[in-house]
């Protein structure tokens, strides 16, 4: 055995000394393209890899240095990406994007004694919003504390602002994914005088009747789903299955992209999800994409998802890191900027509507900018539906702002009880 | 030439029921702990600590505890996957319970609860065998990681259901916690293994060893020439979990850290384990390790391999890894059904008579 060991040494230490140069970018891309999970994990990886290859082919890079992408298949498993973050982390990897709440909780304590920096743009810790002690982890734009809120937020609209008396349940996956929202979901029945019920959905969420049987029995008014993977799509088909009203059937984020309702068929017609940034081809960056990136053969994957939700989800995730990239050479003066230099670009990140436009993606989502008491950007999120007959989604409000009356004691408790166990002192600077 | 016998005599009973009774394989043993103990910590670093020797070390008592049920006792087991998540919320349990006492004390401890809780789970077996008792322990497996979802009351109540370790420490060293240096973790589960590895190693060679195997071969005729079958069987359910107790405890504290019991130890942990078991060689302490060896280190080697060396696409990478390791293990089963544990036994012989075969 030790023999297979030496031997293994020898070929690993063979293969980790072909590493490309050291001046470049290291982005490393945590994703999944294999199991239960790579029906959401594929669009999303293509679009991160596809961004930052226009970057390189058209503009030589971010300030004229070249991004390094490297890619590390998770599986959506968390030993896995352990394993992804202890290989990446030693290149110099300025931003982990893991792609998966369970690896982010993984990495959020690691990253905070490495000085590595996480962005969970939309998943992860939701409290990792507070910055003062969450120094090295950013999710802007918004949470799933706000996407509660923000459903809810809706559901009140719907309803002409009470929701007195009313059922909501919640369709979960079991996992520390899918708890997330149920404190703010019963902080906010508290307030609004709602009836909140979770149902949870084990991993990986290919049989559903039980719960959907639940469902039937217990009459919600509401469902809102946070699933992820293969979840989605048997859900959307079990609701259709029982005939659950589609338009009262409301999927968080990453519950809500073609993958998901496209297998439903006619079924799915009506079915609602929140958004966090617009969809489609529609922007003028898909040109340079054309251009640059799939004609010349050099597109991620099989090419197949260009301008899908999650697609473009991967590719605003990728605008994020390179826009924050691009603020920490400006503050650094430097344009081969080492990972604390891309945490203060990330902190003092400014999104407007001049740097959007700037970037052919005028109007794609809302401004914002980052600081470091707040690493969560502004909670901002629309709502949309799947057009059965069109086959796609389109927004169907403006944006909503999330309820940070509930929220923010929440964020507060919960990042006290961080600090306090993972002994951090609270602070800026 | 190697391993010969000749001239290795022994004049006492002790040094001739010695677990390496062969000189050469004695100090090929000491050299191997020499090495593990006084080489490696001075040279391991984070990727090779967290990615290859800790979960190495972890599946290896996990596959041993595993072992002693279904390799010598002959009771088919798929619930480890629970059994190392009860290790895991118990050691859980207890350092944020009692944060003075050492976390070396807490593993322990979380392999005593284990034990308690397997031995439980192992009452059906004084009635049913085989298929139907891996029925059971399905069950078990199913019914533990429920629980540990449903109980707030195991994850402190925490908003998102998951545990995560705090920071410990042994003699002054971090042993837990995001700030372990690499080479406290390798040393804590070295440890462990050690430990675990001969006391297992020792307990199959005595008479506990021997009523479980009589007990494997035929429970009848085991009950016939005196092995209390209830106390057999009982006894490898406890040892085994106490085993795999432990692993679960430091898969969680040391290794992972951070834990959501759904996908930490559901039921692919179960199979993962008995794979290792499998191919390792069951009944075999020694095909506990290689089996652990094989199903760790493969998937890293291949990645590192196809992605870091020949720059292939993750995807093809990964679905290259299920194919080559669905394969080896077809063929493993085919040609070596004893599993890797057999080879070296093989070998072994070869090398006794080598170079001179006739």
């Amino acid at each position: 055995m030790k023999l297979k060991l030496k031997l293994t040494s020898i070929v690993l230490g063979a293969v980790m000394a072909t590493g490309p140069a050291l001046a470049d970018l290291v982005l490393p891309m945590l994703s999944y393209r294999t199991g239960a999970y790579a029906v959401n994990g594929i669009p999303f990886a293509d679009g991160y890899n596809d961004y930052l290859t226009l970057m390189n082919e058209r503009d030589g890079g971010i300030g004229g240095v070249k991004i390094d992408i490297r890619e590390c298949e998770t599986g959506y498993n968390t030993e896995k990406g352990v394993e992804c973050y202890e290989s990446l982390k030693g290149t110099g990897a300025l931003i982990f994007s893991p792609l998966s709440t369970g690896i982010t909780y993984q990495l959020i304590p690691k990253a905070t004694v490495d000085g590595t920096n996480i962005h969970s743009m939309g998943y992860g810790r939701t409290s990792a919003k507070n910055g003062k002690v969450f120094r090295n982890v950013f999710n802007y734009p918004a949470n799933y504390w706000d996407g509660a809120s923000i459903a809810v937020k809706h559901i009140m609209d719907q309803e002409g602002g009470d929701l007195k008396g009313k059922k909501i349940t919640l369709l979960y996956h079991n996992s520390g994914y899918g708890k997330e929202p149920i404190r703010t979901l019963q902080e906010l029945a508290k307030k609004h005088g709602f009836e909140y019920k979770g149902i949870a959905v084990d991993h990986p969420g290919q049989e559903q009747k039980s719960q959907w049987l639940q469902i039937r029995q217990q009459r919600p008014d509401y469902v809102l789903m946070w699933g992820w993977g293969v979840m989605n799509q048997v859900a959307i088909q079990e609701a259709a299955n029982v005939r659950f009203p589609m338009d009262k059937f409301i999927g968080i984020w990453w519950s809500a992209s073609e993958n998901d309702t496209v297998p439903a068929g006619a079924g799915a017609h009506g079915y609602k999800g929140l958004a966090l940034h617009g969809s489609g081809m529609g922007y003028p960056m898909y040109a340079d994409m054309q251009k640059y990136v799939v004609d010349a053969g050099k597109a991620a994957g099989a090419g197949d998802q260009v301008g899908t939700v999650l697609y473009s989800r991967g590719m605003y995730n990728a605008f994020l890191a390179v826009e924050a990239i691009k603020t920490a050479q400006k503050l650094a003066g430097v344009g081969d900027v080492n990972a604390a230099q891309v945490r203060d670009g990330m902190e003092a990140l400014n999104i407007t509507e001049e740097t959007m436009a700037a970037a052919g993606l005028p109007g794609f989502a809302p401004p914002f900018s980052v600081s470091c008491e707040n690493h969560g950007g502004p909670g901002l999120g629309m709502v949309s539906q799947w057009d059965a007959d069109a086959q796609k989604w389109s927004l169907i409000t403006g944006l909503i702002a999330s309820d940070m009356d509930v929220i923010q004691p929440l964020i507060d408790a919960d990042s006290a009880a961080f600090a306090a166990e993972a002994g951090i002192t609270p602070g800026c600077g | 030439m190697l391993y010969r016998e000749a001239g290795d005599y022994s004049t006492s009973y002790p040094e001739d029921s010695q677990t390496f009774p062969i000189k050469f394989d004695r100090y090929r043993y000491y050299a191997i702990l020499a090495v593990a103990f006084l080489v490696i910590p001075f040279f391991v670093n984070d990727y090779w600590a967290n990615a290859v020797l800790v979960p190495f070390l972890i599946y290896s008592i996990a596959a041993i505890g595993l072992n002693i049920l279904t390799g010598y006792c002959g009771q088919v087991s798929l619930g480890t996957g629970g059994f190392m998540a009860v290790g895991a919320y118990a050691c859980y349990k207890l350092m944020t319970a009692f944060p003075e006492i050492s976390v070396m004390v807490h593993i322990l401890l979380a392999g005593g609860v284990t034990a308690a809780v397997v031995t439980l789970f192992g009452l059906p077996s004084l009635r049913i065998k085989g298929f139907y008792l891996a029925v059971s322990t399905l069950a078990a497996q199913f019914f533990l990681v429920w629980m540990f979802n449903k109980v707030p009351w195991f994850y402190n109540y925490s908003m998102t259901g998951m545990i995560g370790s705090p920071e410990r420490t042994v003699l002054g060293i971090v042993v837990t916690g995001p700030a372990t240096d690499a080479w406290a973790k390798y040393m804590v589960c070295l440890i462990f293994v050690t430990f675990c590895a001969v006391l297992a190693r020792n307990m199959t060679r005595g008479s506990v060893g021997r009523k479980w195997m009589a007990i494997r071969d035929m429970d009848i005729a085991a009950e016939i020439i005196g092995v209390n079958p209830l106390m057999a069987k009982l006894s490898a359910f406890a040892v085994s979990g106490f085993f795999i107790g432990i692993a679960g405890a430091l898969f969680f504290s040391v290794y992972l850290g951070a834990i959501e019991v759904t996908e930490a130890f559901g039921i692919e942990k179960s199979f993962l384990v008995l794979f290792m078991v499998i191919i390792g060689g069951l009944g075999s302490i020694f095909g506990s390790f290689a089996g652990a060896a094989f199903l760790v280190l493969l998937p890293v080697l291949l990645k590192n391999l196809l992605v870091g060396g020949l720059g292939w696409p993750t995807d093809l990478a990964q679905h290259l890894y299920f194919i080559i390791a669905g394969g080896l293990i077809i063929i493993f089963l085919i040609l070596e059904p004893h599993g890797l544990a057999q080879l070296w036994r093989v070998a072994k012989e070869k090398l006794r008579l080598w170079p001179f075969p006739h």
